[in-house]
């Protein structure tokens, strides 16, 4: 993980008063999370049987895009090289607001066991990350715990405001 | 990151050594005991030099000059009916001899045999391309010249393959660390951001598991959550592990644990 210090809770984080307006749009954002297909390496399947009628994403609203324009929701599936570094802040930029990303598995995490020259050493590098997901690779079950979490943080934000840059750079 | 010290010399002084350790070698034969062989060396040595020949696992190695490399691949394709080049590459003998070793792996499909084309190339000299005999030259030339720093004379488009353009060092040599030079781990942030942002981005975590219990700022235990920045306590009562808040979400049914059932009938 990177070493500097993301403030989550600075401008349309927590503690926040919630009102009821707040409730509904943030209700409804957090059940229909459209989220961009990022598979990288083998944490895409598993995203992949996620969204496949087994395990079904489609039941929590969370339906597949694959264009970062449609989408608020970013799972990076994978290993991050370094030559991809720069795709990924551009997919990234071009989302619009509000967006939430998850960083899916150890490769995404922390870099993994790729400890080489060519891989980015945890994707927050790069991206704000919303939540982190353990695993190599994570089950889909793992995966939609980890939507439902985002869901309550979500739920929990302060819908008015546009989202204030969650880092200087 | 960890510090980086030069590893130039780390063929010539390898850390341990086991004096009454023979490496075993792969036996070598004559060329002449197979026939098809034979009559493929000879096709060779009719036009350029041969330093050596053997064959190995069924297969005949032939060392040249670097010089001839096009040459013999085009008497070995034209003449001898191998229309395959299956792999190129080069290994690392800078340290030892100042040299690469470079490598052509041949194929005959009619013949069903198999042929390597060996040759030791000086760091500042270059080989000549086998790109207009064999298609299949193209990406591994460019792949050595990736990795290696192999140069290659008359390439169409000699250009990195794997690492990005702007790329420093040949990866794949053994005086380049493992977990990159300067330049390396600094890539992503000086790409993306510029070189200004290295002070707020920091270096890289390379403690992939690393977990500081202690550390409640960037570490919680999940169903043992206490409050950030909040002291570390050795034996944290449980919390319960909710999928939604205490009110419940609008239309959506609320998860109790009580109502679930335990399968334990994987048939039902």
């Amino acid at each position: 993980m990177a070493q500097h210090q993301v403030n989550y809770t600075q401008d349309g984080g927590l503690p926040v008063a919630l009102t009821s307006v707040d409730k509904i749009v943030n209700w409804g954002r957090s059940n229909s999370l459209w989220a961009m297909t990022y598979g990288l390496a083998c944490c895409g399947i598993e995203m992949m049987a996620s969204g496949a009628s087994r395990y079904d994403f489609d039941r929590f609203g969370t339906i597949f895009r694959a264009s970062p324009r449609q989408s608020d929701l970013m799972i990076v599936a994978g290993t991050l090289t370094k030559k991809h570094a720069e795709f990924i802040k551009r997919l990234y930029d071009q989302m619009p607001e509000p967006r939430w990303v998850i960083s899916m598995g150890s490769c995404a995490n922390t870099g993994g066991m790729f400890n080489t020259y060519a891989t980015v050493q945890g994707v927050d590098r790069i991206i704000p990350v919303d939540l982190y997901l353990p695993g190599c690779a994570p089950r889909p079950e793992t995966l939609q715990y980890a939507v439902m979490m985002l869901q309550k943080k979500i739920r929990a934000e302060k819908a008015g405001k546009s989202q204030r840059q969650k880092r200087l750079v | 990151m960890r510090k980086y010290v030069p590893k130039d010399d780390v063929q010539k002084k390898p850390y341990y050594t086991d004096r009454y350790w023979v490496a075993p070698q792969v036996a070598k034969f004559d060329v002449e005991s197979d026939e098809v062989f034979a009559a493929d060396l000879a096709a060779i040595k009719a036009k350029c030099e041969v330093i050596e020949a053997y064959i190995q696992v069924d297969q005949m190695v032939v060392m040249i000059k670097p010089t001839d490399n096009f040459t013999v691949a085009q008497i070995l394709k034209d003449e001898c009916a191998y229309n395959q080049l299956s792999e190129v590459g080069a290994m690392d003998w800078i340290a030892k001899q100042n040299q690469y070793e470079v490598f052509y792996q041949f194929l005959s499909m009619s013949k069903r045999k198999r042929v390597r084309v060996k040759c030791f190339l000086d760091v500042d000299q270059a080989v000549e391309s086998l790109n207009p005999l064999y298609r299949s030259a193209d990406w591994a030339e460019r792949e050595m010249w990736d990795m290696s720093g192999v140069k290659v004379n008359n390439h169409p488009y000699m250009k990195r393959i794997l690492m990005p353009d702007d790329w420093v060092g040949h990866p794949l040599l053994k005086t380049y660390p493992l977990q990159g030079d300067e330049a390396a781990a600094w890539y992503e942030v000086d790409r993306i951001f510029g070189k200004e942002a290295r002070d707020v981005i920091g270096p890289e975590n390379r403690e992939p598991a690393m977990v500081d219990r202690y550390d409640t700022e960037r570490f919680g235990r999940l169903g043992h959550e206490i409050e950030r920045g909040a002291e570390f306590k050795e034996d944290q009562a449980k919390t319960p592990l909710a999928y939604q808040e205490e009110g419940g979400v609008l239309i959506i049914k609320k998860f109790h644990e009580d109502d679930t059932v335990e399968i334990t009938d994987r048939k039902r």
